[in-house]
C-alpha cells in the first residue's frame, strides 16, 4: 500500500517537527504593511464604480422600475434592474451549511416582483466615480405599492400574519396545509421516546427563550470587481470564503456558461459565515456586460447590515426531565427562526446540536423555518447551534440549581463520548466532551473566590464540522522549493497551517513552500471555506499530495540507484536506502531530486481532487466571571476561560486566535449586539455606533486551553475548530447572570436596561 | 464639478491630487493616490480601520475631507516600515498571531503606534481605552493586547 493510502490518524512516533509549534503566517507580512489585497482594493484600468438602490420599504409590490433618468446622466455608463436578469427555477443547491434555492437567490441579488425588506437591492448602476453612481441612484423612480410587513417570529407564525409569499405551504406537515404562511417548514430530530422519559423524571424544568437577529459584524464590507469583454468572457475579483460558489452563481443569474467565469478570491476581511452567499457580484457582472468595462462595487456599512447576513432571530421552548440524581431521561424542544425574506434559517442544525452534547436515549426536537420580512440569514459561525444552545444550556443550569448539582457534574454525568448515539443520527467516534468539561474544573479560574455582584456561568457547546470536496497541487520546483495552490480563502492563517502539514510531511522548512490560493482555472472545485473545514479537509488533501509527491521521489531515488521503490525510504527530506541490504547509497535530497528532476522523467507534483470525508465533531465547555453593576444593570466580563478539543493544533496560537474571536463575538451576542426595527420595519441600527460589537475596552484577556482528542480520521488528528466556541457563551453569560444576582433571564441581549428591569422585579419595584 | 487641488505630504514624498468636495481623505487615499492599504469598515468614524495620523495626530481618514489636508503630513500604514525593517509593532503582530484577517490590522497598527509615542508605558487598561475605536471583529483583541503591550516593553528596552 502506498503511503498515500492511509490517511488515518497514526500516533507519532518521532517528535514533530513544525506540527504543534508555532510559525509566522505566510501572508502576515502583507497585512501588517498594508500590502494585502482585500475585495476593494484591486484597481483596474477604466474601472467605472458600481451602486445599487435598495428598497426603503419593508415589503411592497413593485409595480414599475423607470431607470430613464439615471441613464441620461453624464457618466453613468449602465444601470440594471430585474429585466437583466432572467427567472430561475425552484432548485436547491448547497451553499456552507446551508442549503439555498436558486429561485429565491436570484430574487434576494435583485428584488423581481417584491421588496421583502428594508435594504433589498431594486436597482444598480455603473458610472465613472462612486459620486456619480450615488446621484444616479436618486434618479431611478421606483413604483412601490406598500404592503403589510411582519419583522418577528411570533407574528409572522399567526394565521392572519402579512403574508410573504403566497404560494408557500408549509413542508413537512402531514396533511398538507390548504392554505399558504410564512411557515416554510416543520422538521423534527427524534430519538427513543421522550414522553416515556418525562414520565421516569423526577424534576423536570420548562422554560422559554427569545434572541434577537444579530450580525456577522466582520469588518471588511463586501466588495468585489467583474470584468465582461466582447468574446463573452467574464473574469471576477471578489471577497468570498468560496470563489468556487461565486464562479457557480454569477455564471447561473447572468447565463453564462461555467467556464466563461474565472473567479479569483481576494484576500478576505472576516466572514463568519455571512460571506457564503452572492451579493453583489452577478450585479458587477451585469453591470460590465452591458458597457464592456470593469465594474468595482463595494457596499456601505449601512448596506451590510440591511441587506446581508444577519442570523436568525428565534422563540424557543425547552423541557428537560431528570432523576434526582442527574442522570438526564428525555431532552425536548421547539425552535422557531426568522429564516428572513426566504426560507433556510439555520434551524436544522440547530435542532440537531440542541443535545449533542450529552448521551441521551429520549429526545424530541421539533424545527419551524419561518420567513418574515428581514434580509436573507445567513450563516453564522456554528449556524443555529449557538441558538438551541443558548436555551439547552440555560435550562441545564437551572436543572443543575434545582437538583444542587455542580453544573460542570451534571454535564459531566450525561457528557457525550465515544459510543453515544446523537439524536441527530452517527454515534460518535472519540470526542472531547468529558475532556473539555475537564479542562474547565480543574482550570485555576474555576476556583478564584467571587466577590459580591459577582457570578460564574458555565456552558457546553458542539459543533459537527465537515469536510467536503477539495483539489490541491502540489508542484515541486527544479531548486527544491514547493509551489502548493489550495482552493480555499484563508480567514485565519489557514494556508500557513496547511504548509506546516505539507513541511511536515516532506521533511522541509516551512519556508520553503509557498501556499497560493489558486484562482477557479487553477484547480478542481472547492467547496468553499465553511463548516470548519478548511484545516482539516484541505490540510489533509495537501498530506496526501505531499505523499504522491513523495512516493514519486521515492521512485525517481530507486531509478537513480538502479534499485526497486519498496527498498528506498523517505526520512527527513531525503531518499535513503531502506536498509543496508538495499545497497549503500549516499541520501538524496529533496533538492537533489528536484534538480535532476528533467532527467529522470520530467517535472515532479501531486494532485489530489477528492471528497474529504471524516470530519471530526468539536465539543466546547467554557466558563465565564461577570460582575452586575446593580445601578445600571451592566454586566462587565471578569474572566473568560475557553476549553475546545482541536484534535490536534496545528498552529496553537492560531487555535487559540479563534477560540478568543469567538468567545468575544458571542459576548457581544450576549451584552449588546441586535437588529432594532422602527414600526415601518425599517432598521434603526444600520452602523456600529448603534449596533454595538465589543470594543477593546470591554474586555478581559480570553484564556483559551487547547484540548487534543485526536481525531482519527486525519493523520494529524485535526479537527476543525473555527466554530465551537462561540456556542456556549451567550448561556454561560445568562448561567452567571443567575448566579451573581440570582435573576433569570430568558431572553437576548443582557443589556443594561433589560437587566435592571429584572434586578428591580426582583426587588420588588 | 469643481474639483480641489491639493497639496500634501504622504510618508514623507510630496503629492498632488484632484479632489471634489464629498470625497474624504479615505477616499483620496485609496481611489487617487492607490494606497488601499488604508482601509474603510464604517465611513462614519466607528471602526478605526481607516487610522492615519495627520500631522502627528491619529484621526479617522474617512471624517477628514480630501480638501482640507493642504500642506498636511499624513502617514499611512504603507510608511510605517522602514524598507525592509518592519516596525517593533508590525513584527510583534506577526510573532503574537494578532491577526486572523488583517483587515482591522493597517488600523490598530496606526493607532497603537500613536498610542507608543504619546506613552511608552501604556498600563493595559490605557492601551485598551486607547484602541477602543479600532474594532476587531475576529481576534477578540487579546493577542493584539499582547503584542501592544510587549512591544512597549521592548521600545523601553525592557
Ligand atoms: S472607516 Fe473610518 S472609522 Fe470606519
Ligand atoms: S483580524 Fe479580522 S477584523 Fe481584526
Amino acid at each position: 500500500m502506498s503511503a498515500a493510502e492511509d490517511l488515518g490518524y497514526q500516533e507519532k512516533t518521532h517528535e514533530l517537527k513544525w506540527v504543534g509549534k508555532n510559525v509566522t503566517r505566510t501572508d502576515g507580512v502583507d497585512k501588517v504593511t498594508g500590502r494585502a489585497q482585500f475585495g476593494a482594493d484591486l484597481i483596474m484600468p477604466g474601472m467605472l464604480f458600481g451602486a445599487v438602490l435598495r428598497s426603503p420599504h419593508a415589503h411592497a409590490k413593485i409595480n414599475g422600475i423607470d431607470t430613464s433618468k439615471a441613464e441620461a446622466l453624464k457618466g453613468v455608463k449602465a444601470v440594471i434592474c430585474r429585466d437583466d436578469f432572467a427567472d430561475q427555477p425552484s432548485e436547491m443547491i448547497q451553499v456552507g451549511e446551508l442549503s439555498v434555492n436558486i429561485r429565491d437567490v436570484i430574487r434576494n441579488v435583485m428584488a423581481r416582483e417584491k421588496a421583502m425588506y428594508d435594504g433589498h437591492a431594486i436597482a444598480a448602476v455603473a458610472a465613472t466615480t462612486a459620486a456619480i453612481a450615488r446621484k444616479a441612484l436618486k434618479l431611478i423612480e421606483v413604483d412601490y405599492e406598500v404592503l403589510p410587513h411582519v419583522i418577528d417570529v411570533e407574528e409572522a407564525m399567526k394565521p392572519d400574519a402579512p403574508l410573504l409569499n403566497e404560494d408557500m405551504f408549509t413542508d413537512g406537515v402531514d396533511p398538507k396545509p390548504d392554505k399558504p404562511s410564512n411557515i416554510a417548514k416543520r422538521l423534527e430530530i427524534k430519538l427513543g421516546d421522550v414522553e416515556a422519559g418525562f414520565a421516569d423524571a423526577d424534576v423536570v424544568i420548562e422554560r422559554e427563550y427569545r434572541t434577537r437577529p444579530v450580525h456577522q459584524g466582520y469588518i471588511e464590507p463586501h466588495a468585489c470587481v467583474a470584468s465582461y469583454t466582447e468574446d463573452g468572457q467574464g473574469e471576477v475579483w471578489a471577497s468570498t470564503p468560496g470563489h468556487f460558489l461565486v464562479r457557480a452563481i454569477t455564471a447561473r443569474l447572468c447565463g453564462m456558461d461555467v467556464s466563461k467565469v474565472k473567479a479569483t478570491a481576494s484576500e478576505i476581511g472576516g466572514g463568519f459565515g455571512g460571506k457564503n452567499i452572492v451579493y453583489l457580484e452577478p450585479l458587477a457582472m451585469a453591470l460590465s456586460r452591458k458597457c464592456g468595462r470593469p465594474v468595482k462595487m463595494a457596499m456601505h456599512r449601512n448596506e451590510v447590515f440591511r441587506a446581508t447576513g444577519p442570523t436568525s432571530g428565534s422563540h424557543m421552548k425547552v423541557k428537560i426531565g431528570a432523576k434526582r440524581d442527574g442522570k438526564i431521561t428525555a431532552g425536548w424542544a421547539e425552535l422557531m427562526f426568522q429564516a428572513g425574506a426566504f426560507p433556510g434559517s439555520p434551524v436544522f442544525p440547530a435542532a440537531m446540536c440542541a443535545y449533542a452534547c450529552y448521551d441521551l436515549e429520549n429526545v424530541l426536537v421539533i424545527g419551524w423555518d419561518v420567513i418574515a420580512n428581514r434580509p436573507k440569514t445567513t450563516a453564522y459561525r456554528a449556524p443555529g447551534a449557538q441558538i438551541s444552545a443558548f436555551a439547552v444550556e440555560s435550562a441545564m443550569d437551572e436543572l443543575a440549581r434545582e437538583l444542587g448539582i455542580d453544573p460542570i457534574d451534571l454535564r459531566l454525568m450525561n457528557a457525550a463520548k465515544e459510543g453515544t448515539k446523537a439524536a441527530y443520527g452517527p454515534t460518535f467516534g472519540p470526542v472531547g466532551q468529558v475532556e473539555s468539561l475537564e479542562a474547565i474544573k480543574n482550570h485555576p479560574n474555576y476556583k478564584i473566590p467571587l466577590g459580591p455582584n459577582q457570578g460564574r456561568g458555565v456552558a457546553s457547546g458542539f459543533w459537527f464540522n465537515i469536510g467536503g470536496e477539495t483539489s490541491v497541487t502540489m508542484n515541486v520546483n527544479d531548486d527544491g522549493t514547493i509551489a502548493l495552490t489550495l482552493g480555499n480563502p484563508d480567514l485565519s492563517g489557514t494556508r500557513t497551517s496547511i504548509s506546516v502539514m505539507a513541511a511536515e510531511e516532506l521533511g522541509i522548512e516551512p519556508d520553503r513552500i509557498r501556499p497560493t490560493i489558486g484562482d477557479t482555472t487553477s484547480l478542481g472545485f472547492n467547496f468553499i471555506s465553511a463548516g470548519s473545514r478548511t484545516t482539516f479537509a484541505v490540510g489533509k488533501a495537501t498530506v496526501e499530495a505531499s505523499r504522491v509527491v513523495i512516493d514519486e521521489f521515492r521512485a525517481r531515488a530507486a531509478a537513480t540507484w538502479d534499485i526497486p521503490v519498496e527498498a528506498v525510504v523517505w526520512e527527513d527530506g531525503h531518499a535513503r536506502p531502506a536498509s543496508s541490504n538495499a545497497g549503500d547509497f549516499e541520501p538524496l535530497s529533496l533538492e537533489d531530486i528536484a534538480r535532476e528532476a528533467k532527467k529522470t522523467g520530467g517535472p515532479i507534483a501531486g494532485h489530489v481532487e477528492t471528497n474529504v470525508s471524516g470530519a471530526g465533531p468539536s465539543f466546547a465547555t467554557e466558563a465565564v466571571d461577570i460582575e452586575v453593576d446593580p445601578e445600571t444593570g451592566h454586566i462587565k466580563v471578569l474572566r473568560f476561560t475557553a476549553a475546545q478539543d482541536a484534535g490536534k493544533a496545528i498552529q496553537p496560537n492560531f487555535v487559540e486566535g479563534q477560540y478568543q474571536g469567538a468567545a468575544v463575538q458571542g459576548i457581544g451576542w450576549a451584552l449588546n449586539e441586535e437588529y432594532i426595527y422602527d414600526d415601518k420595519g425599517r432598521l434603526e441600527n444600520p452602523g456600529f455606533l448603534d449596533y454595538r460589537m465589543p470594543v477593546a475596552s470591554d474586555l478581559p484577556m480570553i484564556d483559551a486551553v487547547i484540548v487534543e482528542v485526536p481525531n482519527p480520521n486525519h493523520p494529524y488528528g485535526v479537527r476543525g475548530i473555527g466554530e465551537t466556541s462561540i456556542v456556549p457563551v451567550m448561556a454561560a453569560m445568562a448561567n452567571a447572570l443567575e448566579d451573581a444576582t440570582d435573576v433569570r433571564i430568558n431572553e437576548l441581549p443582557l443589556s443594561p436596561p433589560r437587566v435592571l428591569k429584572a434586578l428591580n422585579e426582583k426587588n420588588g419595584g | 464639478m469643481a474639483r480641489y487641488h491639493v497639496s500634501a505630504t504622504v510618508n514623507g514624498d510630496d503629492v498632488e491630487f484632484l479632489c471634489e468636495p464629498e470625497q474624504t481623505l479615505l477616499d483620496v487615499l485609496r481611489d487617487e493616490l492607490h494606497l488601499t492599504g488604508t482601509k474603510e469598515g464604517c465611513a462614519s468614524g466607528d471602526c478605526g480601520a481607516c487610522s492615519v495620523m495627520i500631522d502627528g495626530r491619529l484621526v479617522c481618514s474617512c471624517l477628514v475631507m480630501g480638501a482640507e489636508v493642504g500642506d498636511r503630513e499624513i502617514e499611512t500604514i504603507e510608511g510605517m516600515a522602514d524598507g525592509e525593517q518592519l516596525h517593533p509593532l508590525q513584527q510583534k503582530f506577526l510573532d503574537y498571531a494578532a491577526l486572523q484577517c488583517g483587515y482591522c490590522t493597517p488600523g490598530i497598527l496606526i493607532a497603537a503606534k500613536a498610542l507608543l509615542e504619546r506613552n511608552p508605558d501604556p498600563t493595559e487598561t490605557e492601551a485598551r481605552f486607547w484602541l477602543a475605536g479600532n474594532l476587531c471583529r475576529c481576534t477578540g483583541y487579546d493577542k493584539i493586547m499582547r503584542a501592544v503591550m510587549d512591544t512597549a516593553a521592548e521600545m523601553r528596552g525592557e
